[in-house]
């Protein structure tokens, strides 16, 4: 691989995104384990269900500061690195990313301070209340990146301008509705609760194999098997859903990731396992579950769905017709408002592929003299790297199925066995413990390594989006930030390490008598204040 | 008719260039006072506890501050996608530090306490120190480019480019008027951070708070009065020539801009505007004032009166202008020609009116609910949950 400026560009924003969905998911996950622990305290009002809370709130909180950290980066990265990424889509891009903020980091951010800091200056239906409000702000905040990079698979609701020379928002609702983005925030959303499921389960089975805060682990597995197992559910089913909307949006990223390079009579075949070989246009040694693909795929068993090879002559079409749109944009662009209505006609009819054109800079400065050879380069550039992606799909999907049955079992154990579990379900349980990361991280890649050579599929090529950089301006800030994440990451993941081994603050009897001692006190100084009443300690 | 035509392009225009303003005010009012107050951190306070209470004064409120500099980057995205481009990726190694201080300064404000040992402790206060100052002075020196103009130029495509070399890119932002910009920015925040911890700390802290405060306070409105010289008689400014269309296409290159004399000219075609400066001058002579008289909550008011009057100087001076171009005065992104689309500014002006009210009442209850002095005590009591 050549260490150009795009290739740089791609490598930094696929470290810091996938360095930021490190901690997402678990913030997600148990910021609502948090809120359901204390909604119990609070039902109940007995004091292990507080320890509980504020046990795993520490640990939610070591991991929130870093998603916290590593999110300023992504907010701030398109504009540095991804300059002509920014004004070309910006108008439709931008706006998700706003309200994001307005209506999800204000909300975790602000209460999230008041969680910590608020125990004994707030009564306790008031922290439960700051409590879930950080679980919604997190979630919301979920959605509407979603919807961001849900428009990146799937451009709808807008249309290039050859005045502005960038993509325009026509229609908000097609934006926030789309289908693609839809999918995945429920399926994100959902792998960030398993993430969280598996982590409490991990800990508190290392603590059932230590001896140590039984009552604390036991509850702990109790409330993390059943959220877990529903939670694992719905992403296979949401998978399956994201799987089904990318067969009609995103052909070739299917095609990719199920290795099929030629187009199958209906109902296609899974390919379960094999070795797809991109230089010889096919996957070798091929296991295949007959009708399995069409029916996922179209939910049908006469939808054909079309193979790499008929998908690049679509390509071939479609750069044909863009080098039309590119030829009239250049003429209105120079003509201006002296354009006849004719060209406009013509360029509004074929504008749809301008995005195919593009692809044709990386063999000539102007697409419009492109001869049949560059058509049939760029049409196969179109044909993202297979082998990575089947695999990477394989493995998700394979973790998938894994965590249904470990939680299923642990969901079992826990509700009809009385709470027994074997040491070798505990010493799986804490091997567990990474196996979400890897599953959503392979995720992501299989979304976004699927989508090349496209930043916005159709639209804006990779290799376009870029800033007016230098290799070394990349380079030091490539080296700044592997340096500075692999320093946070281990001080991070250290005080994780911890804190877990330090275990929950207080034993239950100590914070007992700590909440007398604490409310008498409350009481002597300020007992007409409104909060000193009952505080939420 | 459509609904959003309903306010016309020119005035949502005019509209998101407040709200522009409204979003950097905001932050430096808010994450202002959090930043002061972590560069203050190592000279008012000296023992452990000292330094607990310091950084316990902002330890609940600077998460949510912050969001305003984050909004601020997702709001120019989406109502200004040129400046967007254009300034992250020319402002490159610059933006990168920022990043950098920013990226330390949350971690250091929940993982200091979490060691008892004192180099741990020790390393982290300087991180805070850090990721308060850098940020503060890189603003101003950045604000102090914009307003001499940023050597980019748009291809045809506006696709922005960029004159200088690696770090030319950064040391040769690091001129004589910026760093001045800077000194001002840097000396502002701090002044605000002294008025923070008048209101929320007590004895010695706050007593060298005030003192370092005043003294900030004087170099703020010495540097702001320099600057204002230097920008009337040794910088020019720029102006649009030929009949100004304001609600045509967003297309920069569009419209033909020529340098003039000087930026100043703005005071005397719009003489209401030396409001701001003067609101700037009075804002920080009574915050001065009043950390003197060991005034609190009126002393932190004036301070955000202080930062409303400064930052709203440079964007009234500058008006219509958001990013001149020194490499090619055309491609200068101005008000009318360098937003979102109608549609878009119309979508995210109704957002924001409803998001914002809410913000503004759940963060008042919020401070409400945190309302009162950090002590001691109180840092000792709950050692375990506070920072
Ligand atoms: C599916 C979820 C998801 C995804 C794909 C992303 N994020 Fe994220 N982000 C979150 C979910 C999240 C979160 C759960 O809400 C975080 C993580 C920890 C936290 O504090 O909030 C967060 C924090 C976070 C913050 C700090 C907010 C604060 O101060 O509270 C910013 C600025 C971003 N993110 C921006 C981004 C950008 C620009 C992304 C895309 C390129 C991105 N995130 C991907
Ligand atoms: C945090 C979760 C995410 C992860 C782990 C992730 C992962 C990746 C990876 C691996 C790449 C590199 C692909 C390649 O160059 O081969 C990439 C590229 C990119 N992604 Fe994502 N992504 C995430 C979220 C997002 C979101 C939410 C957006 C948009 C809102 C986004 C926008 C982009 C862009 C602009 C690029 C660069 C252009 C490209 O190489 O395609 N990503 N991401
Ligand atoms: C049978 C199980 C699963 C199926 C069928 C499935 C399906 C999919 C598909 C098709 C995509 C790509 C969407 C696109 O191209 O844009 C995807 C992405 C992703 N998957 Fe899965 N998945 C499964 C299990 C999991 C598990 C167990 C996790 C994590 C715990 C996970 C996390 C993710 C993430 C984070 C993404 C990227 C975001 C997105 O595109 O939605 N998946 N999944």
């Amino acid at each position: 691989m050549e260490l150009d400026v795009v290739e740089l560009s791609r490598l930094q924003f696929a470290l810091t995104a996938m360095y930021h969905f490190l901690f997402v998911p678990l913030t997600l996950g148990l910021s609502i384990l948090v809120a359901i622990m204390e909604t119990v305290y609070v039902m109940t009002g007995r004091p292990i269900w507080r320890q509980m809370t504020k046990f795993w709130g520490t640990l939610f909180g070591i991991n929130f500061v870093l998603g916290v950290a590593t999110g300023i980066t992504m907010e701030f990265q398109f504009g540095m690195n991804w300059s002509y990424y920014s004004h070309y889509v910006g108008d439709v891009f931008g706006a998700p990313l706003a309200i994001e903020g307005l209506m999800a980091f204000f909300l975790e951010a602000t209460f999230v301070g008041l969680f910590f800091f608020g125990w004994d200056k707030l009564t306790k239906v008031q922290h439960l209340v700051v409590a879930w409000l950080v679980a919604i702000g997190s979630n919301f905040s979920a959605l509407w990146i979603l919807i961001a990079n849900g428009w990146m698979q799937n451009p709808v609701g807008a249309q290039f301008n050859p005045d502005t020379m960038r993509m325009e928002m026509t229609s908000f609702f097609d934006v926030v509705f789309n289908e693609v983005a839809q999918a995945k925030f429920v399926h994100t959303v959902s792998a960030g609760y398993v993430t969280a499921a598996v982590f409490v389960m991990g800990v508190s089975a290392w603590y059932l194999l230590k001896g140590r805060h039984q009552e604390l682990a036991r509850r702990s597995i109790a409330v993390a098997a059943s959220f877990g197992l529903a939670s694992a559910l719905s992403v296979v089913v949401l998978g399956d859903e994201s799987g089904y909307s990318t067969t009609h949006t995103q052909k070739m990223k299917l095609a990719a990731m199920e290795g099929m390079w030629e187009t199958h009579h209906a109902p296609a075949p899974f390919t379960a396992v094999g070795f797809p070989d991109q230089e010889a246009r096919e996957t070798h040694y091929a296991i295949e579950i007959p009708w399995m693909m069409g029916l996922i795929g179209t939910r049908s068993l006469t939808t054909e769905i079309p193979g790499i090879k008929d998908l690049v002559d679509v390509s071939k079409e479609r750069i044909r017709s863009g080098i039309i749109a590119y030829d009239a944009l250049e003429n209105i662009r120079t003509l201006r408002d002296r354009a006849p209505e004719a060209m406009r006609e013509t360029f509004e009819k074929h504008s749809k592929d301008l995005g195919y054109a593009f692809l044709l800079k990386r063999y000539t400065d102007n697409p419009r003299t492109a001869d049949d050879a560059m058509i049939e380069k760029a049409a196969w550039d179109t044909v993202p790297q297979v082998f990575p992606l089947f695999w990477a799909f394989r493995i998700m999907v394979g973790l998938g199925m894994l965590f249904i049955i470990f939680m299923g079992y642990f969901f079992w154990q826990s509700s009809f066995k009385g709470q027994q579990y074997p040491k070798w379900a505990l010493r799986a349980a804490v091997a567990m413990i990474p196996a979400p990361w890897i599953a959503a991280e392979l995720g992501w890649f299989v979304a976004e390594y699927g989508r090349q050579p496209w930043t916005v599929d159709g639209v804006l090529p990779t290799a376009l989006s870029v800033s007016h950089l230098s290799v070394g301006d990349l380079l030091f800030t490539l080296f700044g930030f592997v340096l500075f994440y692999s320093v946070l990451f281990v001080i991070e993941v250290g005080l994780m390490i911890k804190y877990i081994r330090k275990g929950p603050f207080m034993d239950v009897e100590e914070t007992d008598e700590w909440t007398t001692r604490h409310e008498s006190r409350l009481r002597r100084h300020d007992g007409k204040g409104p909060f000193a009443i009952e505080p939420a300690e | 008719m459509v609904l959003y035509e309903l306010i016309s392009y020119d005035v949502l225009r005019l509209i998101w260039w407040l709200l522009l303003g409204v979003l950097l005010i905001g932050f430096a009012m808010t994450d202002g006072f959090d930043m002061g107050v972590g560069a203050l951190l190592p000279f008012v306070a000296k023992t452990d506890l000292e330094r607990r209470v310091v950084i316990n004064t902002v330890g609940p409120v600077w998460e949510g501050n912050q969001v305003w500099f984050i909004l601020g980057g997702g709001a120019i995205f989406a109502a200004w996608p040129p400046l967007y481009a254009v300034s992250f990726s020319g402002f490159y190694l610059a933006m990168f530090i920022v990043l950098a201080a920013l990226i330390v300064r949350p971690v250091a404000f929940k993982y200091r306490s979490k060691q008892p040992s004192a180099r741990w402790r020790n390393n982290w206060d300087w991180a805070l120190f850090a990721g308060g100052a850098v940020p503060a002075l890189i603003f101003g020196v950045a604000v102090g480019n914009v307003l001499q103009g940023v050597p980019f130029e748009l291809t045809p495509e506006l696709f922005a480019r960029y004159e200088g070399s690696v770090f030319g890119k950064l040391f040769g932002l690091l001129n004589p008027f910026a760093l001045l910009a800077g000194v001002v920015s840097l000396s502002m925040l701090l002044t605000h951070g002294a008025a923070w911890l008048s209101l929320k700390a007590e004895g010695e802290v706050a007593a060298r708070a005030r003192k370092i405060g005043s003294v900030t306070g004087l170099v703020t409105m010495t540097g702001y009065a320099l600057a204002g010289l230097w920008l009337a008689y040794g910088i020019q400014g720029y102006e649009l020539v030929g009949p100004v269309i304001t609600n045509g296409p967003s297309n920069p290159l569009f419209s033909e801009v020529v340098r003039t004399d000087t930026w100043l000219t703005a005071y005397a075609a719009r003489p209401w505007i030396t409001i701001a400066p003067a609101l700037g001058f009075i804002g920080m002579a009574m915050t001065v004032l009043g950390l003197r008289k060991g005034k609190e909550v009126s002393t932190l008011l004036w301070s955000k009166l202080a930062i409303l009057g400064v930052i709203s100087s440079v964007g009234l001076t500058m008006f219509p202008f958001i990013l001149p171009s020194s490499l090619n005065p055309t491609a200068s992104l101005t008000v009318w020609d360098s937003s979102s689309s109608h549609l878009t500014l119309f979508i995210m002006l109704v957002s924001t009116a409803i998001f914002m009210p809410i913000i503004l009442a759940y963060t008042a209850w919020v401070y409400k609910v945190l309302w009162g002095k950090v002590t001691p005590e109180s840092v000792e009591e709950n050692s375990d949950t506070v920072y």
